[in-house]
């Protein structure tokens, strides 16, 4: 097999510094009270899982969904970042409308059926989705990603066993970034070798893969998207991976107490650079290249950021009450 | 309109047996619901005429059966998922209130989730605290849930027929009290019952008697005894706990001037409580007399049987109270 080309891993990168900046982004917006609320979960460090999660969807076929650590996703997927920025800020523009917030980004026309901010609570309804699959024989599949703290809940289990006992087609990707909000993984599970746990529901193990390492990412995801596809049911993968930013970011901690581990991991495992030297080895003349992506994507946050803060808030009572309920406008 | 007298559970039956052969996308999932013909019999002969995808018969997972409903749904099946009793849906109250509900409105209507979840409720056959539930009234208090609670079988018929229609989440609960008792149902498989409609079981001009599913046949009861005293009993059943049909009751009460609310489940924030705060705001001027209430009593549901009896309601219950604000 040939592997992705350079077109391919240079758009992969776009997308991984586009991810990237966006996230550092809303960090300081939030810092300077530009983006309010109290949620605020960013993807920096998990970029290569969700870049190489997203290429290997058939975009508009497969199904994709995640938990609140969700504006990646939407970023990789190709939704643009101006509603995504504008739902961080509550304007009527948003993905949401400004009525789900960061926690809630979605996009019915990529079939991302959006981020979830109960820790697991997305986990059925991945399987329910397959299960239409399943029923009307669409040969989809869908990725559900799951964090290393949802596989100690009870949807973790029941739902895993339902899609085994199913034969649901679900690539299950636990991106194990060691800490379920501020409890390492180590203390929280029994066993936290997370991916043996697909041996109690008789789904695919796939094992622990490199989660900073794109390639393998890619690799891994593409294998277990054709076991769901072929109709052979779920597959689980546990991807490693570390998180730049505190569980959410109002978590103020963070930075300092994990100082040492923060610093190993951005000298020596982020993604992004990793990619960005594997392509500098393999491409000549491509920090050309590189520079101009890296400079796009600044700019197309700023001008999110733009966009969101030049939005309108939603100020009505009729607006306030609309989509509670279909039918009802 | 021609009629065939069936118990509750054949009505229900009937309907959703009918509903999945008019929609493809229609199917039922739950524990037992297949091969064990279903706990209640509601699905028997299912698994026989529509096979194994479209009656799924679930492992004891009420997480999974939740949430796996509302994500078909919103792939665009019609998932009908069957809690076996209301009592094990607690186990799946997240995925009932915070996705089922919730998710049109917080992806601004991006996504709809037509599901119905069926669950049986109450009792009073020793089923003891943990099996006797009627917390209707509880998942009544989450906006973007419409709840279901036929009375009779010609109403269970067209509500289930009109949740599974309906493009909205709805719960769904059937007493077990009631599912071996017959009534009229309608010969018609697009006899559909109005969400939020009520309907006045009996007309009375003395006083109301406001219920809902096992309520109204007590309340029934109840005015049949009063009828002896010359006591005319109006029956309100509101028959869906939301929407709530206050329209309805505000005219039955604004005739009458007293009422005395009926419901199987605990008396705190209630049905009861809602409708009698309701009822004063609304029709203050029209009130004669305080606003009863009888429900079960404030107690767990004990196993043996004349205190369990005791703390639920009955007709006597009913009558006592009309006769306190007569």
């Amino acid at each position: 097999m040939a592997g992705p080309n350079k077109e391919t891993l240079l758009d992969w990168y776009r997308q991984m510094v586009l991810i990237r900046d966006f996230e550092e982004t809303c960090y300081q917006l939030y810092q300077e009270k530009r983006i309010t609320g109290v949620y605020l979960h960013l993807y920096s460090g998990h970029e290569a899982i969700g870049v190489a999660a997203v290429a290997n969807m058939h975009i508009g076929k497969d199904h994709i969904i995640t938990a609140y650590r969700d504006h990646g996703i939407a970023l990789a997927l190709g939704v643009d970042a101006k509603p995504v920025m504008a739902e961080m800020m509550g304007k009527s523009t948003g993905t949401s409308g400004g009525k789900g917030g960061s926690m809630h980004i979605a996009s019915k026309n990529h079939n991302f059926w959006g981020g979830y901010a109960i820790v697991g609570g997305h986990l059925p309804l991945a399987a329910g989705i397959a299960l239409e699959a399943q029923y009307n024989n669409t040969g989809a599949a869908v990725i559900s990603f799951i964090g290393d703290g949802a596989t100690n809940n009870g949807y973790f289990h029941e739902t895993l066993n339902m899609a085994g006992a199913w034969k649901l087609p679900v690539v299950w990707i636990i991106e194990n970034n060691g800490y379920g909000m501020g409890t390492d993984i180590d203390i929280a599970a029994g066993n936290p070798i997370l991916h043996q746990r697909a041996l109690g529901y008789g789904i695919k193990d796939m094992e622990r893969v490199d989660g900073q390492d794109v390639f393998k990412m890619y690799d891994t995801v593409q294998h277990a998207m054709e076991h769901a596809r072929n109709g052979h049911g779920s597959v689980l993968i546990e991807a490693i991976t570390y998180r730049y930013r505190g569980h959410g970011v109002s978590d103020k901690q963070y930075d300092t107490r994990m100082a040492d581990e923060l610093a190993e991991w951005k000298a020596n495992k982020d993604p992004i650079t990793l990619l960005r030297s594997k392509l500098v080895e393999r491409y000549k003349n491509v920090e050309h290249d590189l520079s101009k992506l890296e400079a796009d994507a600044k700019k197309a946050v700023a001008e999110s950021v733009e966009f969101a803060e030049n939005s309108p808030l939603p100020d009505t009572l009729e607006y306030l009450m609309s989509n509670i309920y279909v039918g009802q406008g | 309109m021609s009629t065939k007298n069936l118990p509750m559970r054949e009505a229900l039956r009937r309907a959703l047996l009918e509903e999945m052969r008019r929609d493809e996308r229609v199917f039922v999932m739950g524990e037992e619901v297949g091969l064990w013909q279903g706990t209640h019999r509601v699905t028997r002969g299912f698994i026989e005429e529509f096979g194994d995808k479209r009656v799924k018969d679930t492992p004891i997972s009420e997480m999974a059966i939740g949430g796996v409903a509302v994500g078909a749904a919103m792939a665009g099946l019609r998932p009908v998922a069957e809690f076996m009793t209301i009592n094990f849906a607690f186990l799946a109250l997240d995925a009932i209130v915070n996705h089922a509900a919730k998710i049109h409105y917080f992806f601004n209507g991006m996504f709809k989730v037509p599901v119905v979840f069926r669950a049986a409720s109450g009792w009073g056959d020793q089923a003891t605290a943990s099996h006797s539930h009627t917390p209707e009234p509880i998942f009544a208090h989450f906006t973007g849930l419409y709840v279901g609670c036929p009375s009779n079988a010609a109403d269970a018929y067209g509500m289930l027929k009109t949740s599974i229609r309906d493009e909205n989440p709805v719960l769904f609960t059937e007493s077990i009290a009631l599912y071996a008792k017959p009534g009229p149902v309608p010969d018609d498989e697009d006899y559909l019952v109005p969400v939020g409609k009520g309907d006045i079981k009996r007309e009375g001009k003395h006083v109301s008697l406001i219920a809902y599913a096992r309520g109204v046949d007590w309340a029934l009861q109840a005015a049949k005894e009063l009828e002896k005293d010359g006591i005319e009993a109006e029956v309100v059943d509101l028959r869906w706990l939301r929407p709530l049909d206050t329209e309805l009751v505000f005219e039955s009460f604004r005739k009458t001037n007293r009422a005395v609310i009926v419901e199987e489940s605990l008396p705190m924030y209630s049905f009861g409580s809602e409708l009698a705060a309701q009822i004063q705001e609304h029709c203050f001027d029209y009130m004669d007399a305080p606003i009863k209430r009888v429900s079960s009593l404030d107690v767990p549901l004990p196993y043996s049987k004349k205190i369990e009896l005791m703390a639920l309601p009955d007709a006597a219950k009913i009558v006592a109270a009309v006769k306190e604000i007569l």
